[in-house]
Formats: C-alpha cells, sequence, structure tokens
C-alpha cells in the first residue's frame, strides 16, 4: 500500500508536492477550471469528472480503510436511479433530484455495508460482489420505475434555474462547469473528513485493526459509517451521471462498473487523495483516444495495465508524489 | 498531450467561444457549408464487432454513391463511425461528442434496443436527426419518439407478425416460448401472441431466461416434457448459437419446430449449418434477395466491389439505407436543414435495396417488408448461401400498431 | 406449471447435477491457483477461452477430439508457465491486488489477440462424431457427450487429488500453500512449485474451455461469464479445497437447475444469492479454513 501522503518531505522537489497537498482542495479546483481547454471534447471531460469522483468514494474503502469491495456499481447505479427517478416519475427539480440519489445510495450503502464489515478480505470482496448482483436484479426486474435493460430515459434536465440566472444544462461548457462544481465541493468535503478525528480512526483501524480496538475504537461501526459515506459519494458521481448522460443505463449498476472503481483507483494510485482522479483520467482519455485509431484498443489498454503492474506499482499518482519526495520510481 | 491533440483543443475552445457569442449563426454556418457529416455510433468491439464493421462497410457504399454522383451540389457526404462498445453510456458519450464536438448534420446507427434509446434521448434534446437500425418497439411509441426520430430498421412488432403468421398455419399452433428476458424479448412475445390470436394459438409455457446465459440444458427437459408443435427462441446473439447448438444436442428438432423470430446471417455463421439446421426466422434483409429484386443486386454488387467480393448482412445493409435515406433527402430539401430534411424524409417513397418502403408519417417507421428464411446445411451455391427465402411478406401499413395505440396524434 | 411429473424432476435434478460437474470444471484451475498461491486470477476465462481457440486450431490442421484434449491443456499450461515467470513472479508478497490488476489487463489483451488472430465472430465446434446424439438414462434421454463431460470432470478431480495427495511434489505444494517459509527453510525451491501450480491450473482452465466448445460453439467473450460463475463456486466452496470446489458446484448446479424450473428469469442472479447466504452465514465458505486470506 502507498503512503507516499504521509512521507516526510526530502527534496526541494517536494516542496511542490507539500504545498500541493495542503492546498489540494483549492489545487483541483483550480486544475478542473482548465481541464476542458486541454480534453478531446466536454463529454469526456464530464465522464472524468464523474468516474474520478465515483473512484475517489471507493478509495475511501479500499485506499484509506483497505476493504476492496466488488459491489461498488450498486451504490452508483443506486444514486443514478434515484435521481433519475424523481425527475422522470415525479417531475422533481434538480435540487431535489442529486439529494434523492445520493439518499438512495446512502440507503443501499447501509444495506450492504451492515452485512458485508463483518466479514475481512476476500470474503468482503465476494459478499460486496453478490450483494451488489442481488441489486442489479432487483433493478433490471424493476422495470415499470427503472426502464430494466431498456435503461431509463428521459432524465432530461435542460435547464438548472439559479434565483434569476438560469443556466443552459445543453451547452456543453455549462454542464462541465456545473458538475465541476459539485466534484469541488466533494472534494472539500472529502478533504475536510479525512483530517478530522473520524479520518484519524480510519487510519488507525486499517494500520493494525487490533490495536484500534483496544484503544476503544468500535471497529466494525468505523467500517460501517465508512461504507456509507463512501456510499454518498458514489451516489453523488451516479446522480451527476443520470443528468450527464440524461439516460440511466442497467450497466451502471453491472460488474464492470464494480470493477471500473478498482481499476481507476489501482492505476491513480490508491490510499494518495487525488489518485484515482487521475486514474479515471488516464483510463477515460485512453480508451477514448485510442479507440478511435484503432478497433483493437482494448490491447491497448491492456497493455498500459500490465506495464503500470510491473513498473508502478504506487499508481500514477503515488509514482508521482514518491518521486517529489525523493524516493526512486 | 501531443501538439496536434493541444491544437485541436484549442480550436474547439474558440468554436466554443464563438457558439456561445452567436449561436445562431455558427448554427446557420453548420448547417449550410461545407461536407454533411453523418455520425455512426455502432459497437465496433465486442461480440456483435463483426456486424457492426459490416454496418459501417455498407454505410461507406451509401456515402460513396452520393459523392460520385455530385453530392449536394457539390457538398460531399462524409462517415464518422465511433465505438458505441454495445452500452448506452459509452453510446451517448459518443453522441454528445458528434454532435457538439463534430458537428455532425445527422446520427445514424445503433445495434441494440438500449443503445438506440439513448442516443434518441441525446438527440432528441438538441434536435438532431437520428435514424435508428436496430430494433426496438418502445423508440416508436410517443414516450421516446421525437420528430427528429426515424427507425429504419423493423421493429419486434413487425417482425414476430410476420414470423407467427408464416409458421402459426404451417407448423402448428401449439407453441412454447423461450424468451430472453428483457424488454426486446418482451416485444416480440406480444408480438407473437397478437399475431397468433386469431389463428387460435395455444401457448403451453412463456420461459424466460436471463439474457447472457450460456447453459439452457436445465430448461430444455421441460420443452420436450411440454411437447409443442413450435419452440420460439426470442433470444440474440450467443443466447441464440447456444440455444439452437443445445437444442440440437437434446433432440429438440425431432419433435418440434425450432423458430427464431430474428434470424441472422452472422449469427449462422458462427454457430456454423448443424446448429440451425431447419430453423425458421425472420430478417429484414438477406443477399439472395438479389434473385429477385433489382435494386438488392444492384447493392449487392456495389458492396462487393468496394469490400473485396464480401455480402452486405442484414443489419449491414441498414446501415446502408440508413445513410441512404437521409443523403437523399438532402437532396431533394435541396439543403441540410433539419426541418426540410424531416420534411423531405416523411415524403420518401424509396426502393433502394430490398422493394419499396417509405416512413410512417406519426412515428417515422419506415413500412416494409419482412423476410422469412430457413437455415440450410445443403444446396448451398457459396460459403456465403446460408438461407433459403421461403415467403416474403410484403410492406403493409396494417401490420403495425396503429399510431393510436403508441400514443400519436395523427 | 400444472403437471410436474416425476420423471422430469429428476431429469431436472440430473440436469443440475450435469452442470455442477460442468461448474465445477470451470472451477478447479481457478480454485488451485486461488487457493495454492493466494493469486486472484482475472483471466482464469481468458485461458478457458484460450483452450478452445486451440482446440479450433488444432481441428483446422487435422487433429482429432482426442489428441486435444492432450495437447491443448500443454498448449495452455505452456503459455501459463510463461505468464507465471515473466509476469506474476515479481508480483509476490506485494498483497493480492497487484496480480488481480495484471491479469485483468493480461485478459484484455488474450482477448483482443484472439479476435486479431481469429476474428470477432464466434466459430462453430462440432461435437465429436463418436459422442453425437442422446443416450437413455433411464428417466429420459440426456445428451452423450454430456455425460462424457461428467466422466472427464471426474478423471480430471480424481488425477488431481492423487497427485496432490498421493506424490512427494503434491506433498510440497501443500505444504508450500500452507507455510512457505518453512518450505523454503527445508531447502525446497518455492518458486518452482508455484510455477508448476500456476502452470497446471491455467492448463486445466485451457482443458475446461476445449471440453466446452462442443456446448456452446467458440467466441472470443466466451470468458466472461465463466470468471464469474468459476469465482461463485470457488468462494462458496472455500478457498483452496477442492472438496469444497466439488460440493459447490454441485450446489450451484442443482440450485440453477431447480431455479430454472419454477423461476427460470432469476437462474443467474440465484447463485450470487446464495453465495450471500453461504459467506453471511460462514464467511469461510463450505469447506475453507478460516483466516486464509483475511
Amino acid at each position: 500500500m502507498a503512503h507516499a501522503t504521509t512521507a516526510e518531505p526530502a527534496a526541494p522537489r517536494a516542496a511542490l508536492s507539500g504545498a500541493l497537498e495542503r492546498h489540494r482542495v483549492l489545487a483541483a479546483a483550480a486544475f478542473l477550471a482548465v481541464f476542458p481547454l486541454v480534453a478531446p471534447f466536454e463529454a469526456l471531460a464530464v465522464n472524468i469528472l464523474i468516474h474520478g469522483l465515483y473512484a475517489l468514494g471507493f478509495n475511501l474503502m479500499f485506499g484509506y480503510l483497505g476493504l476492496l469491495s466488488f459491489g461498488h456499481a450498486a451504490l452508483f447505479g443506486g444514486g443514478a436511479y434515484l435521481c433519475g427517478i424523481a425527475i422522470v416519475h415525479f417531475g422533481a427539480p434538480w435540487w431535489v433530484a442529486i439529494p434523492a440519489g445520493i439518499a438512495g445510495a446512502v440507503a443501499i450503502a447501509a444495506i450492504v455495508g451492515a452485512l458485508a464489515v463483518r466479514t475481512r478480505g476476500i470474503y468482503f470482496s465476494m459478499v460486496t460482489l453478490a450483494l451488489a448482483q442481488c441489486f442489479y436484479y432487483i433493478f433490471y426486474q424493476a422495470s415499470d420505475w427503472t426502464g430494466g435493460e431498456n435503461g431509463l430515459r428521459g432524465v432530461d434536465l435542460k435547464a438548472i434555474a439559479l434565483g434569476p440566472a438560469t443556466l443552459d444544462f445543453l451547452d456543453p461548457r455549462t454542464r462541465y462547469y456545473v458538475v465541476a462544481a459539485f466534484v469541488v465541493l466533494a472534494l472539500w468535503l472529502l478533504s475536510r473528513i479525512l483530517a478530522s478525528p473520524f479520518g484519524a480512526v480510519i487510519e488507525a483501524v486499517r494500520e493494525n485493526e487490533a490495536r484500534a480496538r483496544a484503544c476503544g475504537y468500535d471497529v466494525t461501526r468505523t467500517r460501517l459509517l465508512a461504507f456509507v459515506l463512501s456510499g454518498a459519494f458514489c451516489g453523488l458521481a451516479g446522480a451527476l451521471n443520470a443528468l450527464h448522460l440524461s439516460i440511466v443505463p442497467i450497466e451502471s449498476m453491472a460488474i464492470e462498473t464494480s470493477g471500473l472503481a478498482v481499476m481507476m483507483c489501482l492505476l491513480g494510485g490508491m490510499g494518495t487523495f487525488f489518485g484515482p482522479f487521475v486514474g479515471a483520467a488516464v483510463f477515460l482519455l485512453l480508451e477514448s483516444i485510442v479507440s478511435v485509431w484503432t478497433v483493437h484498443w482494448q490491447l491497448v489498454v491492456g497493455a498500459v495495465f500490465v506495464l503500470c503492474v510491473l513498473f508502478f506499482p504506487r499508481g500514477i499518482w503515488g509514482s508521482i508524489l514518491h518521486w517529489a519526495a525523493g524516493g526512486g520510481r | 498531450m501531443t501538439a496536434t491533440t493541444r491544437r485541436r483543443a484549442l480550436a474547439a475552445a474558440a468554436a466554443g467561444a464563438a457558439l456561445a457569442a452567436s449561436p445562431f449563426r455558427i448554427n446557420v454556418l453548420r448547417a449550410q457549408e461545407g461536407p454533411i457529416r453523418v455520425g455512426f455510433p455502432v459497437p465496433l468491439t465486442g461480440p456483435y464487432a463483426t456486424e457492426a464493421q459490416n454496418q459501417v462497410r455498407a454505410a461507406e457504399v451509401a456515402i460513396a454513391e452520393f459523392n460520385e454522383s455530385g453530392g449536394l451540389n457539390g457538398r460531399r457526404a462524409e462517415l464518422l463511425p465511433r465505438d458505441d462498445r454495445l452500452n448506452p453510456g459509452e453510446a451517448a458519450t459518443r453522441t454528445l461528442e458528434l454532435i457538439e464536438r463534430e458537428r455532425v448534420n445527422f446520427i445514424v446507427g445503433s445495434l441494440s434496443a438500449s443503445v438506440q434509446l439513448a442516443v434518441n434521448n441525446v438527440t432528441k434534446a438538441r434536435r438532431v436527426i437520428f435514424n435508428s437500425i436496430s430494433q426496438s418497439d418502445a423508440i416508436n411509441e410517443a414516450s421516446d419518439w421525437s420528430p427528429y426520430t426515424f427507425h429504419e430498421a423493423l421493429n419486434p412488432h413487425m417482425t414476430a407478425g410476420a414470423v407467427g403468421r408464416y409458421v402459426f398455419s404451417r407448423f402448428g399452433k401449439r407453441v412454447v416460448f423461450l424468451t430472453a428476458d428483457y424488454a426486446y424479448g418482451h416485444e416480440m412475445v406480444r408480438g407473437f401472441q397478437r399475431a397468433g390470436a386469431p389463428l387460435g394459438i395455444q401457448v403451453l409455457a412463456d420461459i424466460r431466461h436471463p439474457i447472457g446465459q450460456t447453459d439452457f440444458s436445465t430448461l430444455l427437459p421441460r420443452i420436450q416434457a411440454l411437447r409443442p408443435d413450435l419452440l420460439i427462441a426470442i433470444n440474440f446473439g450467443r443466447d441464440q448459437q447456444i440455444t439452437m447448438r443445445q437444442a440440437t444436442d437434446f433432440g429438440l428438432k425431432r419433435s418440434m419446430k425450432i423458430v427464431a423470430p430474428v434470424l441472422l446471417y452472422s449469427a449462422r455463421v458462427a454457430a456454423g449449418p448443424q446448429a440451425f439446421e431447419g430453423v425458421v426466422g425472420g430478417t429484414s434483409y438477406y443477399w439472395r434477395l438479389e434473385d429477385t429484386v433489382p435494386s438488392a443486386k444492384a447493392f449487392n454488387d456495389k458492396f462487393r466491389r468496394m469490400h473485396n467480393g464480401a455480402v452486405p448482412t442484414d443489419y449491414g445493409a441498414l446501415g446502408y439505407g440508413g445513410v441512404r435515406t437521409l443523403l437523399e433527402a438532402c437532396r431533394l430539401a435541396g439543403s441540410t436543414d433539419t426541418d426540410k430534411v424531416i420534411e423531405a424524409m416523411r415524403s420518401l417513397r424509396y426502393d433502394y435495396y430490398k422493394g419499396p418502403q417509405y416512413y410512417r408519417r406519426c412515428d417515422h417507421q419506415s413500412v416494409q417488408s419482412v423476410l422469412i428464411v430457413e437455415s440450410k446445411s445443403r444446396d448451398m451455391k457459396d460459403e456465403n448461401d446460408v438461407f433459403n427465402i421461403v415467403h416474403i411478406e410484403e410492406p403493409n401499413e396494417a401490420n403495425l400498431r396503429t399510431c393510436a395505440e403508441l400514443g400519436h396524434a395523427g | 406449471m400444472g403437471t410436474l411429473g416425476f420423471d422430469l424432476l429428476a431429469l431436472q435434478l440430473f440436469a443440475g447435477v450435469a452442470l455442477g460437474a460442468i461448474y465445477v470444471l470451470l472451477a478447479i484451475g481457478l480454485s488451485l491457483i486461488f487457493g495454492m498461491l493466494t493469486v486472484v486470477n482475472f483471466a482464469h476465462g481468458a485461458f478457458f477461452m484460450f483452450g478452445a481457440y486451440a482446440g479450433v486450431f488444432l481441428a483446422a490442421r487435422g487433429a482429432s477430439f482426442w489428441a486435444s484434449l492432450i495437447a491443448v491443456p500443454l498448449i495452455v499450461g505452456a503459455f501459463g508457465l510463461l505468464v507465471e515467470r515473466f509476469l506474476i513472479r515479481p508480483l509476490y508478497g506485494r498483497g493480492i491486488d497487484y496480480p488481480l490488476l495484471l491479469t485483468f489487463g493480461l485478459a484484455y489483451m488474450m482477448v483482443e489477440g484472439i479476435r486479431i488472430a481469429f476474428g470477432t465472430l464466434g466459430l462453430p465446434f462440432d461435437t465429436p462424431e463418436s459422442l453425437q446424439g442422446a443416450t437413455d438414462i433411464g428417466i429420459g434421454f440426456f445428451p452423450t457427450y454430456r455425460l462424457f463431460v461428467i466422466g472427464a470432470t471426474a478423471a480430471i478431480l480424481l488425477g488431481l487429488w492423487l497427485f496432490l495427495e498421493r506424490t512427494r511434489y503434491g506433498l510440497i505444494i501443500r505444504a508450500g500453500a500452507r507455510d512457505p517459509q518453512i518450505v523454503r527453510v527445508l531447502g525446497v525451491d518455492v518458486s518452482r512449485v508455484w510455477l508448476l501450480v500456476f502452470g497446471l491450473g491455467t492448463g486445466i482452465a485451457g482443458l475446461a474451455g476445449l471440453l466446452a466448445a462442443p456446448l456452446q460453439g467458440v467466441s472470443p467473450e466466451m470468458g466472461g461469464p465463466v470468471l464469474a460463475e468459476a469465482f461463485v463456486v470457488t468462494v462458496v466452496g472455500g478457498m483452496g479445497s477442492l472438496l469444497g470446489a466439488v460440493v459447490a458446484g454441485l450446489l450451484v448446479g442443482v440450485t440453477v437447475a431447480l431455479t430454472s424450473l419454477f423461476v427460470p428469469e432469476m437462474a443467474k442472479v440465484s447463485i450470487f444469492a446464495l453465495m450471500a447466504v453461504v459467506l453471511l452465514v460462514r464467511p469461510q465458505g463450505l469447506f475453507g479454513r478460516p483466516g486464509l486470506l483475511s
């Protein structure tokens, strides 16, 4: 596991990375403000924002608590569906629909978490996987509400009324900045949580469960709380995805979506603050650019994974932090 | 980040800024000058990659034909294929890219119900014409449909109706459905039941299996025990190939006729002659139509010339039809203006590759013939000759669900 | 449902057991590598698919099905040896996540490589002539080839059991799985043992792919569903327990058969529901040792 975030700065180049870590939300906001200028197209930039947030929420369990969940699609998809259903079936405005999505994901996380946090290691992965599959099935079958395999259509948010001003949500640039605003808010919240006493407890539980328990921390409760928090972030990502694409495909609840979070997180560097975001960006950019060159893009994507594992085991961002902190590769 | 992508990004940013400054003028500029751009999202990778590549090839034939005959007053057409990976989320993203960045005039494509509904949801909000070339009943219905939505493919109701009318009168009335459990499957069952009701069919069971099932051995003994005249296996792609193979292994063909409502050329090629021997089904196009229909002959010859003697598949041919109707409508309208092209599409009476067709006014569904084919393992002219066309149901609006039933005003 | 005769129910149960044998076959290779090396081989499905294509390749060059039964596991196993030596070995001791990610990427590459070599469209694979048709098993007719697959699975299991329990190498492998440190102290080259286990596991995965080819045809995507099913069987049975894999495979098969009879649309989710229940009641699986991999 990469602990580069906590490493002592040992070289001058660490000054920059140290500053980046201290003002990480500010740095992220500045980067996201100019990101659409360099991204190939806005819809992809928004996808990166959303999947970055999703991987970030997942990282709370995986990177910070050391529990590998294979069921986060239920949280992402649950957020997307509840947000979509609020709009399609109840005509809810965006400021109701997004909280509805988060609430849906939190509820699912509470159920999955309550059952799964008692198990460890690979068994935790398998229980979350199995329960997520059950949720997939429930949403698949409830086609009157979810559209089933056809997906939920008509999550049409054309404009966002903010007091006297109205933002045109169909305009790609505006859509990007609206989503980016939510993502920055989520980054700020997560940053605060990690810096809080609860963040310290999370770290303590990961480092030494027995000692944390001996110190009087309720390990099971900490895990459950972290899972639910993770659900809230993933649910927000799902809700934003529903608004961005104006549909909720059943694929958002599938195993592959759970796997995506794992891969993005590992690729970027788990347990680092920005790693999941970097992983999401690299993964989606690679996929998008290479798939226009060749139909055999999966060969390239697969090779990148293999090379990353062999030569950059800390993940891309983790390796950069490690290098900045004065380490080798 | 390479220099080219940066340049592209800067150009896009500049275009975006210009658009924000004066959306109307840019819109006119895009619509009336430069090449006519057709976005084409299809699943170029994954299980239907071969089919999707055939769609692209057929669409290229339509583009080449249009350009060789002078384009629209010298304006040429170009095709922008994108890989939708058979995933509605990816398809929606790619459609946004095509509309927002590539500024395409039209979207044609898709190879699954959920993908076409996703693309349609994106295009209708942005008032871009979408001509769908895969099957779905939902896209005709008022809740999904928009004036910008056209449906060049058959839909499950038309397909199941034609196949049902053919098989119920010939092979018997005691029916078991083996249905993939999703909207496409349920729509097919509804179509068969509607067609079968006046003929007095008796449904012994409607067994629904999860999509993507790889083993049907636990379903087949029960079907055997029910002793139906007909087993109608309503699934698609690999599910269908495995069903046919395992039904053959379990000896079901000895006591019942097996029907596959959508019987695809590529599925038959992939599974081999043994598994599909004697299976009857429906399709929108089969290349041997050239024996009787001159436009099919002309299309096949052009396709063969451009693609090393290969023949177009059924879904491939739809790629040709879907693109050509739009380009012909542009010529008819004398412009690429969305409203004018829609009007021209609605007035088309065309025979481009399979006999006469037209778009019904209320839902823009292409009214067309349905081919009934039977898979064969003997008397094959060459390796591409896998079906006999046993019947053609001529185009007839009466075989569609009514406009009122779909929720349309007129 | 209406009339549910005894014969149909019996045949249904038999079909479930037969399907269970196929699940066992799919799971053994994964279970072996999982249990012995604690490597989560996400490329298991790809090795399975690779085996089926190796069969296609050999058949096109005139090899009989029977010759392929020997050659395919050797070819796929040899490829597995290369993968272990050059890709997996550097990752030992780095935790369970890295081999997982690596094999995930490898699976992508293998599937795409097969698409480049054999095309994206699937290929037919005929049942060997002597095993075509159906056999009367007393309660009804059952495809002869499926009976053969049950027999082949039993033979593979027996061979594997004899190898692990009755040979010196087997003893070392089992010891290496429990405590590699001690084995190393005793002067055994553990890395060679792990190499062998990986080759064995992937070879069996390839053999399973060849045996499955006549049941479902061959396509580049055929390994996808296999991975999930094999995982369920391995986890329900308990990691690293061959007996567990057998019992769990049969249990999953019968579960699917009974679900198929009453609520067929739930057949796929039923195996995940079964896994959730087993894990919540008995977190280490039916025959697993508690504490492993936690």
